[in-house]
């Protein structure tokens, strides 16, 4: 009798959190599949039943092909450098450098910093004629440049602010895991007279190695999420230059109100997050045996 | 420590350079903030100083309103957190019931569901509990986290067993128990945790921008989306002095309390 009285203890812990949880994570989790496959009620015809066809839909939907595009785009166009520069910012800040707490600040400041402020001040920089990157452009010879108006420029403007700001993030990551290399390790290597490049190759880059698989994850679930900035600073234009998955399923959600379509976009969105999570579930059981 | 402990010039020029590179926009926004909009986008060093872009904005749009919401929406998604992720991490931790570990995984699978791809179904539940527009209706979806209870079930199980052993032979109850002995002990854990919630739901701005459609409910980041969309056109010294004024608390607490921020950030990570 005791110990079911003790499970009923546990089991009232856990009762707030996992009613919750049900309410707001699995339930509509569930209802999103189920939802996309009927219609969207309208005024004179209530929702219907129609298996696939939002699905049928999406197919010939050339928004939705150009916003998983715009998104590809975006994390190649992101991740690689940024991860790149993290990776550099924490080498660099794990030094006894001059001013290495100014610096961790100044790397780590846009991580903690609100995506829709950042993104004010990024139009700012962004602005023709008056913004400093388009008087660099024209003082280049390119012209008043309208980086966030023009088709070719507003994708890759709004990824150099996805790197700008995610790069202080994924550092940290990496600091952490530079502080648990044993400095024996250094030691040695330079009793051994290699070369700083040499130990980096052999020694460090192969101890990240785990950490790098962790971010680039992490990393590439960012990009499906992001959608502050798009929001902010271009609504997805010009003309879907900037629509990215996320954006496209607010638009058609609470723009358009085709819900039912939102949701076999967002069927859509929680698949390729399965997919990610379970290539990191997989990759963490590689880093086990790793180890 | 890697490398060898004299870096090359090279190398430190080259962190500063990235250093300021990365400040440059905080910077920019803090100069517009602080000189009349005429100077704002001249780089001339003898233009005055003022603060009449902060006055201008603090008076014409409702930004103590916009911080009061902030401050609610943060401080009740905080402690509801806190308490209920304390509580499932301590049943995980030291309860046998039913079920157990399909439950924690079935728990665990909520990591991998990023709240957006959601935001339809929860939209619509929280309508139907005539949410809309509050600041609970803000907060509930986010109440339960699983990487909260993940954590606080790892800091639980590395407390020794023979501790809350000795404090029910005392007779202590299991509320006091957990309490007296496992809360305490667990501080370093909700200090990082609660850092990283309160300053991930400073910055959101999707979920409060679908669920608040007026200036009662609206937090900073919504306010002042509205505010540098709607209200101003385009003069960037008040853009840039209303940016300035919603991140910081932020801001500061982040200059001041540096360390903890990224410990915090390394501690309870990701979400």
């Amino acid at each position: 009798m005791r110990a079911s009285r003790a499970s009923m203890t546990g089991l009232a812990y856990l009762a707030p959190a996992a009613l919750l949880m049900a309410l707001f994570t699995y339930y509509p989790a569930i209802v999103t599949v189920f939802h996309s496959l009927f219609s969207t009620a309208k005024a004179n015809r209530p929702s219907r039943f129609i298996a696939l066809d939002n699905y049928r839909y999406m197919l010939d939907d050339p928004i939705f092909w150009k916003a998983m595009h715009n998104n590809i785009l975006f994390a190649i166009g992101t991740i690689p450098t940024s991860v790149a520069i993290a990776l550099v910012m924490a080498l660099w800040v794990n030094k006894k450098m001059a001013g290495r707490s100014f610096l961790r600040m100044a790397y780590f400041t846009p991580t903690i910093l609100p995506m829709v402020a950042v993104a004010n001040i990024w139009i700012f920089l962004y602005a023709p004629q008056i913004g400093p990157f388009s008087r660099a452009a024209s003082l280049f010879g390119f012209g008043h440049v309208n980086f966030l108006g023009s088709q070719a420029t507003a994708l890759p403007a709004l990824m150099v602010v996805g790197i700008w700001k995610e790069a202080g993030f994924f550092m940290i990551f990496y600091l952490a895991a530079l502080q648990n290399i044993p400095p024996n390790l250094s030691d040695a290597a330079a009793i051994e007279g290699a070369s700083r490049w040499y130990f980096f190759r052999r020694v460090v880059f192969p101890l990240m190695l785990p950490t790098t698989m962790f971010i680039l994850v992490n990393a590439i679930v960012n990009a499906f999420r992001m959608v502050d900035q798009v929001i902010v600073m271009t609504q997805g234009g010009p003309d879907n230059a900037t629509a990215l998955l996320l954006y496209y399923i607010y638009q058609t959600s609470f723009s358009y109100w085709d819900t039912s379509y939102a949701a076999a976009l967002s069927v859509v969105l929680l698949m390729i997050l399965a997919i990610l999570a379970f290539t990191q579930f997989g990759l963490m059981e590689k880093r086990v045996h790793y180890r | 420590m890697i490398g060898t402990p004299n870096t090359s010039r090279l190398e430190t020029a080259g962190a500063w350079l990235l250093a300021g590179l990365w400040i440059l926009p905080l910077a920019y926004a803090f100069w517009a903030a602080f000189h009349a909009s005429g100077d704002a986008t001249s780089l001339r060093l003898a233009s005055p100083i003022v603060l009449d872009n902060f006055h201008y904005v603090w008076k014409v749009a409702p930004f103590p309103t916009y911080f009061l919401n902030t401050f609610m929406l943060v401080t009740l998604i905080l402690v509801v957190q806190l308490v209920l992720a304390t509580l499932a991490g301590f049943a995980f931790a030291r309860y046998d019931f039913p079920f157990k570990n399909i439950i924690f995984g079935t728990i665990l699978l909520q990591l991998m569901i990023v709240p957006e791809a959601l935001m339809v179904e929860n939209y619509r539940t929280i309508n139907f509990f005539g949410l809309n527009d509050s600041i609970l209706g803000m907060a509930v979806p986010y109440f339960a986290s699983a990487f909260g209870i993940f954590l606080m079930r790892q800091t639980f199980k590395s407390i020794p067993k023979e501790l809350d052993d000795a404090a029910v032979v005392e007779g202590a109850t299991s509320v006091q128990v957990l309490w007296r002995v496992y809360v305490p002990l667990a501080r370093p854990t909700l200090l990082a945790y609660g850092l990283v919630s309160v300053s991930y739901h400073w910055n959101n701005f999707l979920w409060p921008l679908i669920v608040s459609n007026s200036v009662d409910s609206r937090p900073l980041t919504v306010g002042l989306q509205v505010f540098s969309s709607v209200d101003q056109g385009i003069n960037w010294s008040f853009i840039s002095a209303a940016t300035l004024l919603s991140v910081a608390p932020l801001l500061i607490a982040f200059l001041l309390f540096q360390k903890q921020f990224v410990q915090s950030f390394l501690r309870a990570g990701i979400r």
